[in-house]
């Protein structure tokens, strides 16, 4: 999660991402935040995210991106 | 029928309850956008301004369409500034086009504060309750002829002082001429809409709908992050046509997103703006055989575009899409540096003439001077042309094929290179997703900079293969994902900025 968090804070500084929970549904992250994270972490965490997996719902908070990578490294 | 709101007009009579623009949210049919339109343009007929700068910080929604049909009803051109753009960006372009007037809307108004404009501003949400007034109206456009502006339309320039050409109905209406009867736009067609307003190429999509009875379909941004939901939107509103820039289609291409989801009405899939590798379109050709592509190319300067291709052979990943011929009703030729006109095959400046060709820049004698001159191979009378800056050469099957930016082509150990070249080499190579290539000249280095799956010394052997050895790039950079500007296409400014430096 501390790891996550740090790549969160790349992607997009100044937000809190600990207390966010509508993270692409109040614009915080908008399509090139999402996609430039999706590519951040497929590398880090050597996963493999299919358009399946991106929807919003996956992204609006730390906690659910966290949920996905770890099903996804399974 | 002399403007573009004429025009306009003919398409709300023959299709007065079909949809003409349309988003997530709202939809507005012919008839209901022609009356809000005619509102704004009362509206801004009481100003008493004529072929004055109406500057729209709007959102791209269907009401943004109708402050630019307005502005034109009202005797004015438009500008359309980025919602996004930061004050200090907006204040540069104010002062080059002094607007008599802005319509904003509210979560706007302390960024448009912040740029200490103090003329007339309107909300679009009042604006478009004005009573129409047809008597106004009508004196204006008894006053109105087909070369009067209809919009300003501003690029960045690489030196950072924002352009803006000026492009008249006339050159809308030429243009989209060609564009309507070569891609066979009509009232069946619904365009789903990739590119920003303020973006040259959605004067294509836009006016080309507004001018034949066809759907405007803004397709949210966030799809482009959500790729499934892209589909469904397409789907849903019936999508046949698209215009898109090509870092929006390799998105499709590089999330394998047609293994998941398929649009089910896809008819012509155009493109333009940047290049389009091959790797990725043959991706969309192998899901979809049938549809038509076809790459287009030119500036802003020609309204949107001055040479195109339609797809008719198939093409491997390392070679590149030839940029074709001119559109109907424009003309191009090749120039070599001495102002004369190129040898067969030879390599030589494009140069384009006709009624697309804008009028030059706002307030900018100089940059005018600079780009629209006298043609070259015409002594013989007075004839502005535009010099693209591109360089460009005929190919085996007399199609032009782009060769690069005068401005990006080097000189490297000696030899004369184009950076594209190495561009297209890179994007060919297996896993590679893009590629983008620098100079730094005081360092004489080429800097390849890449997002994809080879690990820099694989990729810089693999690129090695594929280009002589004086053009093989002494620096590599893999990042994991590549920047994009606003307008969609790959952000070379901030390349640049970031790695451009050794």
């Amino acid at each position: 999660m501390e790891e996550l968090l740090e790549i969160l804070s790349q992607v997009k500084p100044g937000v809190d991402f600990e207390k966010e929970t509508e993270l692409v549904d109040s614009g915080i992250l908008d399509s090139m935040a999402i996609i430039q994270l999706v590519a951040r972490l497929s590398d880090e965490y050597d996963i493999e995210i299919t358009p399946i997996d991106l929807v919003p719902e996956n992204f609006n908070s730390a906690q659910a991106i966290y949920e996905l990578i770890k099903r996804l490294d399974d | 029928m002399k403007t573009i709101t004429d025009y306009f007009e003919k398409a709300v009579s023959e299709n007065p309850d079909k949809t003409a623009v349309s988003d997530e949210n709202t939809s507005l049919s012919y008839n209901k956008l022609m009356d809000l339109a005619r509102s704004v343009g009362t509206a801004l007929a009481s100003m008493g301004r004529k072929r004055s700068a109406v500057a729209l910080f709007l959102d791209k929604t269907p009401l943004c369409v109708a402050a630019m049909l307005g502005t034109a009803y009202s005797g004015n051109f438009y500008i359309v500034v980025d919602s996004k753009m930061p004050a200090e960006r907006i204040k540069m372009m104010f002062s080059t086009v002094s607007p008599a007037a802005v319509i904003t809307q509210p979560e706007l108004e302390g960024t448009l504060n912040e740029t200490g404009f103090s003329g007339k501003v309107y909300f679009i949400g009042d604006i478009i309750e004005t009573k129409p007034d047809n008597s106004v109206l009508e004196a204006v456009r008894a006053q109105i002829t087909q070369t009067d502006p209809l919009y300003c339309l501003f690029t960045s320039g690489s030196t950072g002082v924002p352009k803006g050409t000026v492009v008249s109905h006339g050159n809308v209406i030429a243009y989209t001429d060609w564009f309507i009867n070569r891609f066979e736009i009509t009232n069946k067609t619904v365009f789903g809409s990739q590119t920003p307003f303020y973006f040259s190429m959605s004067v294509s999509d836009l006016f080309s709908a507004l001018r034949t009875g066809a759907e405007l379909s803004i397709i949210p941004k966030k799809y482009f992050a959500f790729p499934i939901k892209l589909i469904q939107y397409l789907n849903e509103k019936r999508v046949n046509t698209i215009y898109w820039v090509p870092s929006a289609l390799c998105i499709v291409a590089n999330s394998d997103l047609f293994k998941y989801a398929k649009p089910q009405y896809l008819e012509k899939v155009l493109f333009a703006g940047e290049v389009m590798p091959v790797k990725q379109l043959n991706y969309w050709i192998s899901y979809f055989p049938d549809v038509m592509y076809a790459n287009l190319f030119g500036p802003t300067e020609t309204t949107d575009i001055c040479t195109y291709y339609v797809v008719n052979r198939e093409f491997d990943a390392a070679e590149s899409l030839p940029i074709g011929n001119a559109c109907e009703n424009c003309d191009v030729f090749v120039v070599d540096e001495n102002g004369k006109e190129c040898e067969k095959h030879q390599e030589g400046e494009l140069y384009v003439r006709g009624p697309f060709v804008a009028y030059g820049y706002y307030n900018n004698p100089e940059k005018t001077a600079e780009a629209f001159v006298q043609n070259p191979l015409n002594k013989s009378y007075p004839e502005l042309v535009y010099k693209t800056g591109d360089i460009v050469k005929y190919n085996e099957y007399n199609e032009l094929v782009y060769c690069g930016r005068k401005d990006h082509q080097i000189k490297h150990m000696g030899y004369r290179i184009e950076l594209g070249e190495i561009e297209n080499a890179s994007t060919a190579v297996e896993g590679v997703l893009s590629a983008a290539c620098l100079y730094n000249s005081s360092a004489d280095v080429i800097i390849l900079i890449y997002q994809g799956k080879p690990e820099e010394n694989e990729m810089l052997s693999q690129v090695k293969k594929r280009v002589p050895e004086y053009m093989v790039p002494g620096k590599v950079v893999k990042i994991s994902s590549m920047p994009h500007n606003s307008n969609g296409k790959i952000d070379r400014v901030l390349l640049k900025n970031t790695y451009g430096v050794l």
